[in-house]
């Protein structure tokens, strides 16, 4: 809150200096503007920047790492009676007297004699190292901004090039905008692969990746009677490469051919209205798919199977038929199927747009030749899109395999390493979700397999996209 | 006022030997009659009526954007594939009107080649290329035949010795002359009666050009070629019959050596040594 305060004072003091640079140019340039280097804006902006830019990256810094100081301010002294409790105990103090600082209620409530006593004093201690952090940031973000006034504001003369100096700083704004959003995702990757090591050091590689058996409930504690883990990726891998392939059989072709219907039959006026709506296809949330897969279409599948599985039991096929009559809602296919349906809009507006790229004068040349429109499609415009095209489907591909709800409510949760649709399966994404979701202790080999899924799975999407760009843009290149 | 024109040396000199030996005047071959095109309720074309005849060059003249290239389309029907375009009249090829409703287009597209300003190879292989419409109208009957048409049709449009050993490379690769001949072979392979061609050449620099002009010529001893051309020098050099047309109108046409020495409409004259257009 105060943090907030002190950044709306800053760029209110901002403003007022932009005024005042502003209000310097205009009579520096005596009423001529045109004989001053840059406009009188520019040398506000100027001044403005100087005066709060500064100053207010004080704030900021402070209000991420304040608080890692102030702690480490606060524990610099452990009290005899601190010193003596053991290690976790410890820990619990500290938090507690921390908590007690801001005024929040501390954990537990056994402090007694001396350990109420170091308590209470470390809470005092803590509320004043926070006011005196507080007060030391505030004055000092004071004074950068008062310098930067002091020292910007004097330089402002006729030929002072403050549009240059403006231009330089938007440069590094652009630039550190973009260096967040790098650091981000390194930072993202880093922790995957630092916690993806620590998995590794307690389940070998090789049994991760080739192991065909899943089973990451171990003993929550290791008093606990329960037999090891297994963490066997492969029937995670399958059945989401199953799942995937169904998905794709049908999201590949309806997408497709629905592009090709709007980008090479539809008159225009049904394309604008086909378009936008098969593009809300792409705004429905990913759960209310699930609720579909799992509330209508998976009972609906198992009424079929059913059906047709009654009709093959006591016959030749009668196996096959009591296997029908036992297939439940969840199954790869239900989830498959809405996956496909959910993919439909992404296929069909990527290819729409390769379609439409292809150059009119091909299909000219190819009508001129008396070839028919579905003759120039299937031999000209599909042959030249054809490398946009496979961009577009592994695109759709990597996001099939990254999905995560429609599966976890309409799969299953139970590995199993089958090839038969009408089965449950499981695919990565559904198992980082359970191993995560409820409580859970961070240095287990069950929620650290989460990371090495997560590793798995990013490594595969950041392959495909890499290939599926590439090829997209080598194609882009054809035409221009 | 104006001096007469009979004793003026021609505005543009033809030099194609045709010129000294004119060919007679074949039968026509196509029989335009009051054609009107419409692009929605803009009118682009006005009551053009022309004949075209059989193995022989006709250029169509004229400024940008005065229909010479919608008429030329409308002889093949390209302008179905343009929604909102419309066309009323009669254009008869050999005694039928190739508006009727009982025309394929698809058909008689295979009958009327095309040839178009940017040079526009499949992106496939050169004998793919070439293939495209023997392929497509069923024309070669087996494999060795389909490379028969393939060597012919390469050999007419004059591309076989520069591509003879890389026929399985792609069309896209080839410079833009030689893609340019390499269109015209694939518009030859099926045989057609006219060709027609939406300014040729003017993509290409004077060697292509000059190579494209040279084999215009040798096709006229089979085709009707109908060509619309910027370049009033080409239309004088490759073409025995000329049209101008200006502002969706055929304001005239004639024998080019008649249009280029002594044009019957002041704007044609105008439109020739360069005063409009």
């Amino acid at each position: 809150m105060t943090v907030l305060i002190a950044l709306a004072l800053l760029a209110a003091f901002s403003a007022g200096v932009y005024l005042l640079g502003r209000r310097r140019a205009v009579v520096l340039a005596d009423g001529k503007s045109a004989s001053l280097h840059s406009l009188p804006g520019y040398h506000g902006t100027w001044v403005a920047l100087w005066a709060g830019v500064p100053a207010a990256l004080i704030v900021i810094l402070f209000a991420i790492f304040g608080g890692r100081l102030e702690d480490a301010a606060l524990r610099a002294q452990v009290p005899a009676a601190v010193a003596a409790l053991d290690a976790e105990r410890q820990e619990v103090f500290w938090s507690d007297a921390g908590a007690m600082s801001r005024g929040q209620t501390p954990s537990e409530i056994g402090y007694v004699g001396d350990l109420k006593t170091a308590l209470d004093a470390k809470a005092a201690e803590g509320r004043r190292i926070a006011a005196i952090g507080l007060i030391a940031v505030l004055g000092l973000s004071g004074v950068l901004a008062l310098c930067g006034v002091l020292l910007a504001y004097p330089r402002l003369s006729k030929d002072f090039r403050a549009r240059n100096r403006v231009e330089g700083w938007t440069n590094v704004l652009l630039i550190a905008c973009s260096t967040i959003a790098v650091m981000t995702t390194l930072g993202i990757l880093l922790s995957l692969v630092w916690e993806s090591y620590r998995f590794f050091q307690s389940v070998p590689p090789a049994d991760f990746l080739l192991g065909t058996a899943w089973d990451p409930q171990i003993a929550m504690r290791s008093d606990q009677v329960a037999a090891e883990g297994a963490f066997g990726a492969v029937p995670l891998f399958a059945g989401t490469f199953l799942i995937m392939l169904i998905a794709m059989a049908v999201a590949a072709p309806i997408g497709l051919y629905s592009a090709i219907y709007l980008s090479e039959y539809a008159g225009p006026g049904l394309r604008a209205t086909i378009k936008p709506l098969l593009e809300i296809l792409a705004g429905v949330p990913t759960v209310v798919y699930g609720f579909f897969a799992a509330l209508t279409v998976g009972p609906t599948f198992r009424a079929f199977f059913n059906w047709v599985g009654g009709f093959l039991v006591g016959g030749p096929m009668d196996s096959l038929g009591q296997y029908l009559e036992t297939v439940q809602n969840q199954m790869a296919l239900t989830a498959g199927v809405v996956m496909g349906i959910m993919l439909i809009p992404f296929v069909s507006s990527l290819s729409d747009d390769i379609i439409n790229a292809v150059p009119q004068t091909l299909r000219d040349g190819s009508y001129a030749m008396g070839a028919t429109k579905s003759e120039t499609v299937k031999r000209v415009i599909l042959p030249a899109a054809l490398p946009g095209v496979v961009g577009a489907l592994m695109l759709a591909v990597s996001r099939a395999i990254g999905e995560t709800m429609i599966v976890t409510m309409a799969a299953g949760l139970q590995a199993k390493l089958t090839a038969n649709p009408l089965d449950t399966v499981t695919t990565v994404t559904v198992q980082i979700v359970t191993l995560l979701t409820g409580d859970q202790e961070f240095d287990s080999p069950k929620t650290l397999a989460a990371f090495g899924l997560g590793l798995t799975l990013f490594t595969v999407t950041l392959a495909l996209n890499i290939v599926a760009l590439g090829i997209v843009r080598k194609y882009r290149e054809q035409y221009d | 006022m104006v001096a007469p024109m009979t004793a003026q040396p021609p505005l543009i000199r033809t030099a194609a030997p045709h010129t000294h030996n004119p060919a007679p005047v074949n039968p026509p071959k196509i029989l335009v009659r009051d054609i009107n095109v419409f692009y929605g309720a803009k009118q682009a074309l006005f009551d053009v009526t022309l004949d075209i005849p059989g193995k022989a060059v006709t250029a169509f003249i004229g400024p940008s954007g005065c229909g010479k290239s919608t008429f030329l389309r409308c002889i093949n029907r390209m302008n179905d594939t343009i929604p909102g375009c419309r066309v009323d009249g009669r254009i008869e090829m050999d005694g039928e009107n190739v508006n009727d409703s009982h025309i394929d287009p698809v058909v008689l597209r295979a009958k009327v080649g095309m040839v178009f300003q940017k040079p526009n190879p499949f992106p496939k292989s050169i004998f793919e290329n070439v293939a495209y419409g023997p392929r497509i109208h069923g024309i070669a009957s087996s494999k060795s035949d389909l490379e028969g048409i393939v060597e012919a049709s390469l050999k007419k449009a004059g591309l076989w010795t520069e591509v003879s050993d890389r026929l399985h490379q792609p069309g896209t690769g080839l410079s833009g002359g030689q893609q340019q001949r390499l269109v015209i072979a694939r518009a030859i392979a099926v045989s057609p009666e006219v060709i027609l061609m939406d300014e040729p050449c003017s993509a290409l620099d004077p060697i292509a050009t000059a190579k494209i002009e040279e084999l215009i010529d040798e096709l006229r001893q089979q085709y009707c070629i109908v060509i619309v051309t910027h370049s009033m020098a080409q239309a004088a050099r490759v073409s025995q019959r000329t049209a101008f047309f200006h502002m969706g109108k055929l304001i005239e046409t004639g024998s080019t050596e008649e249009i280029f020495t002594n044009p019957r409409e002041s704007r044609t004259q105008d439109y020739i040594t360069g005063r409009i257009g």
